[in-house]
């Protein structure tokens, strides 16, 4: 399928022309305002409802930002984001907070994200309360056992677990509000390579099993070749190459997404290009 | 020719405990060669590193075994002599480049001062070495980034500002510990070739500290994998990826991501390996006698 020819009924998210600017903290002068960066320089893009896309770039290259816009947590300066047929490009807090529930992210940095003074039972029903749903405990237990964790962790501290373990958290709290999409932010790359598999395979399999749409932002290729079926590769704010899993690997197009792919040390001595 | 940096059969303890933190650990490098050391987090590789250079946290103590640096005893020097002989001819490459660095302090007194002070060396001659250094680390405007703070450089380039600040004295030896962890995929090829271009001009002995098997089948000859401070692996590298032995070291070269063979490549390390692993980590406990 090309990903240019799907029908936009089908999309979860579209996006046209989206630009982000953020102040440059580091530039701003003793007084005044700080002057402004272009982060994301006019982007186009449909996530189709069940598709699972990674984003791949530098550091810099606006990744993050750019999943962050999606779920606004940003205000872009220009453009428009349509979730579900609807513009929440500039909705206040009020009016999106219905639609936050439907919309969840799961972090980088499992220990910074899960507050070290709850217990895991109470990380994952916090949002539930929040966003009034009934039965708490038991979506908390069905949470647990989506990631293939044991109940008996709602009793633990972050601190208790391994670092696959509270990615595992993570994404319980996230699915357990029945989300139709999730952002997850480089989930991976703090884990060492034994649990990077086992989150990667849950988070697959979940994905697979409740319906969900994914943005996957990685910086390795290898991990989204494994988990996505398309990949938009970002470079300084712009896309560089948009494509399905399979064909940007058999055949890139743009020279950066070559460039990337040649960068990554395999695990071969004979690796070409090094 | 016996070897430049020779560990043998080194073992620390957690300070008021009996828990062993490394377990008869040996390995040797000889000069010129670059050594991996490889596990994953709480496998004890960063801690033979800092044994090596004589900088483990004051809760960590060695019980048994030797370290041997150019022929020098270190577990048998007086404290003050041991420092004098690592400042000389050891040096650290560490993991992130930002907490390195004294955010305070321009990027040359950062380099010069360990040469004036410990060395002995004058202003001038560090001066002149620390520009020479950030040119063979291919900064291209070295005065401008003797002058610059931390925070107006990026990664990559606060990366190379701390290798060139190893290299700055000449050290036989260099203690790389996971030195391109923090940085983006293209900074991390750069950087690998520098340190392995610098590596190879001076023939320096290197320890390469790291979780990551893609980058120790770039940089070293050789590697040790190690597994809760015991080496469960020493193989050379070209023998090791071609198909590791030990059942350990076979899970996480499977772990490991390689896009060009996804259905072959970051595999689960099974349940049952940990175990076998463990198991023979406490095997080595019960015989052990400090």
């Amino acid at each position: 399928m090309n990903p240019d020819t799907k029908a936009p009924a089908e999309a979860l998210f579209s996006v046209a022309g989206l630009e982000v600017a953020l102040p440059d903290m580091a530039a701003k002068p003793a007084f005044g305002r700080a002057p402004m960066i272009q982060i994301l320089k006019g982007i186009d893009l449909e996530i189709t409802r069940g598709a699972v896309l990674g984003i791949v770039g530098g550091s810099g290259s606006g990744k993050s930002t750019f999943g962050r816009a999606l779920l606004r947590l940003i205000e872009p300066s220009a453009g428009t984001i349509q979730f579900d047929g609807r513009d929440i490009t500039h909705l206040d807090e009020d009016t999106l907070r219905p639609i936050r529930r439907r919309m969840q992210m799961i972090f980088q940095d499992p220990m910074s994200s899960l507050n070290p003074r709850r217990r895991v039972g109470a990380i994952i029903a916090d949002p539930l309360s929040l966003h009034g749903f009934d039965a708490i405990s038991r979506r908390v237990d069905d949470a647990l056992d989506h990631v293939g964790l044991p109940r008996s962790f709602r009793q633990r501290y972050p601190h208790e677990l391994s670092g696959g373990q509270r990615q595992r958290v993570g994404i319980a709290r996230a699915i357990a509000l029945e989300p139709e999409f999730i952002l997850a932010d480089e989930i991976v790359s703090g884990l060492d390579v034994s649990s990077q598999a086992q989150v990667l395979n849950v988070l697959g399999s979940l994905v697979k099993e409740l319906g969900l749409t994914l943005a996957f932002i990685s910086h390795d290729l290898s991990v989204i070749r494994r988990l996505c079926d398309q990949v938009m590769v970002l470079q300084r704010g712009v896309v560089a190459e948009y494509a399905e899993t399979d064909r940007l690997f058999s055949a890139p197009q743009s020279d950066y997404t070559r460039e990337l792919m040649d960068a990554i040390p395999l695990p071969d001595p004979n690796q070409a290009n090094w | 020719m016996s070897a430049f940096l020779t560990v043998d059969n080194l073992s620390a303890i957690l300070d008021g405990s009996d828990h062993r933190v490394l377990r008869s650990v040996s390995f040797s490098i000889d000069t010129g060669e670059v050594l991996g050391l490889v596990g994953e987090s709480g496998a004890g590789k960063s801690m033979i590193g800092k044994a090596v250079l004589g900088i483990l946290p004051s809760a960590i103590r060695i019980v048994e075994g030797e370290i041997q640096l150019d022929g020098h005893n270190l577990t048998k020097m007086k404290s003050a002599d041991r420092r004098r002989l690592i400042g000389a001819t050891a040096a650290l490459i560490p993991q992130d480049p930002l907490t390195a660095l004294n955010p305070s302090r321009r990027i040359e007194p950062q380099i010069t001062n360990r040469l004036v002070d410990i060395l002995g060396w004058t202003k001038f001659d560090a001066r002149v070495r620390a520009l020479e250094l950030l040119n063979e680390v291919h900064i291209d405007n070295p005065e401008r980034v003797m002058a610059s703070y931390p925070h107006e450089l990026s990664g990559g380039m606060r990366q190379r500002v701390l290798i060139a600040s190893a290299f700055a004295a000449n050290p036989k030896l260099v203690v790389a510990d996971e030195p391109t962890t923090a940085l983006d995929v293209t900074v991390q090829k750069q950087i690998l070739r520098l340190i392995r271009e610098l590596q190879a001009r001076h023939s320096t002995a290197m320890v390469f500290v790291t979780h990551d098997l893609g980058v120790v089948s770039k940089v070293c000859q050789r590697l040790a994998v190690l597994y809760g401070g015991m080496v469960v692996e020493k193989s050379t590298v070209p023998d090791f990826f071609e198909g590791p032995k030990h059942v350990y070291s076979r899970s996480l070269l499977a772990a490991t991501p390689k896009y060009t063979d996804p259905d072959a490549s970051l595999l689960p390390v099974d349940e049952g390996v940990i175990e076998q692993v463990a198991a023979q980590v406490r095997a080595a406990d019960r015989e052990w006698r400090p």
